[in-house]
């Protein structure tokens, strides 16, 4: 079976922190980052990159729209 | 064999960004507020049915007053609670075009409750958005007609007595009620199934109007979590567990019909 890998970018500038897209994510890839954006939010990333399947769930449900989702299948 | 994140981050790759029909501008919302994803499932239907130049929305007074900062379309923004006037108007003067107006409780459920009722009842073909959290979010965290029975707010801190203050109004239902509607539903849009399902709601009031059949109402019921002193994901897990049994998710009036519960 082809295999699915996905990624997401963060607009770390306009990321307000919210977390909404934390418990969204089915992989439970994202994290909010110990480190803070210009306006001093804890911005979203990627913790574990190797199990996000790119399903933009938490595109879809970010209420700022900062996230951006890449997906690519992978032959096996 | 494994993949390096930069390979996937390729433009042929991409699934899912941001419509053009929002600008660049950041929200002028707190963080988490529904109103962001609201604005963005309407512009994402106004995106792919195509309409952008034949759009005009109207926003109302309250935290979306910037509404036309955001949406890459026409927009007029209208006195307080008025905008289902304005829309009535510009919509007579230009049958062709989608007109639509995105308002919040204290818009159209408290000072607007005239205009929101009489243009249902007209039957004009506009489209309502209608966001509701049950509070003033702008003001600072008043009472509003939605707030609901025993929620603090500003206004109420001991929670709201209905005996001296009232009963919450479910405006929705009742403008179902009115000859005039030929859509009503309710949505959310704190998880990715529901701001699926309330973006398909969206879609469908457009396409309603463009058939002339009346008022199509989507009302969003949405968090604020300033408002109601939360955390945005204890915010939503509040919503689901206080709004939600007072004000139910789904379609209240299908095809000018009321749906049967």
């Amino acid at each position: 079976m082809a295999k699915v890998r996905g990624a997401i970018v963060v607009d770390v500038e306009k990321c307000k922190g919210c977390g909404v897209c934390v418990p969204a994510c089915p992989s439970n890839v994202i994290e909010l980052n110990k480190e803070v954006n210009g306006k001093g939010y804890h911005y979203s990333f990627m913790a574990r990159p190797e199990a996000c399947t790119g399903c933009t769930n938490c595109a879809v449900v970010c209420p700022d729209g900062v996230i951006t989702v890449y997906r690519i299948k992978i032959p096996s | 064999m494994d993949i390096a994140i930069k390979d996937i981050i390729k433009k042929e790759n991409l699934v899912y960004t941001k419509t053009k029909l929002m600008t660049d501008n950041v929200l002028s919302y707190c963080p988490g507020c529904g109103h962001g994803t609201a604005h963005r499932i309407t512009m994402e239907v106004v995106d792919e049915k195509g309409i952008q130049e034949q759009t005009i929305g109207i926003a109302p007074v309250g935290c979306s007053v910037l509404a036309y900062e955001f949406m890459n379309i026409d927009m007029v923004q209208a006195a307080h609670g008025r905008a289902p006037a304005v829309a009535t108007g510009i919509k007579r003067v230009m049958p062709e075009k989608y007109v639509f107006t995105y308002q919040g409780d204290g818009d159209l459920a408290a000072i607007g409750t005239s205009e929101t009722i009489h243009a249902c009842n007209r039957g004009e073909n506009i489209t309502i958005i209608f966001i509701n959290n049950g509070i003033y979010g702008m003001t600072g965290g008043q009472m509003a007609p939605t707030t609901l029975a025993g929620m603090k707010t500003s206004t109420s801190p001991f929670g709201r007595d209905l005996h001296s203050m009232g009963n919450p109004l479910k405006i929705t239902e009742l403008v179902a009620q009115l000859p005039g509607t030929y859509y009503v539903t309710r949505q959310a849009v704190h998880t990715p199934a529901a701001v699926r399902k309330a973006k398909r709601a969206v879609r469908k009031a457009f396409e309603l109007q463009a058939e002339n059949k009346g008022v199509t109402f989507v009302e969003i019921v949405s968090n604020c979590n300033s408002g109601w002193k939360m955390p945005p994901v204890q915010a939503n897990e509040w919503m689901e567990e206080n709004m939600f049994p007072f004000y139910p998710l789904g379609d209240i009036k299908v095809d000018g019909e009321l749906v049967k519960k």
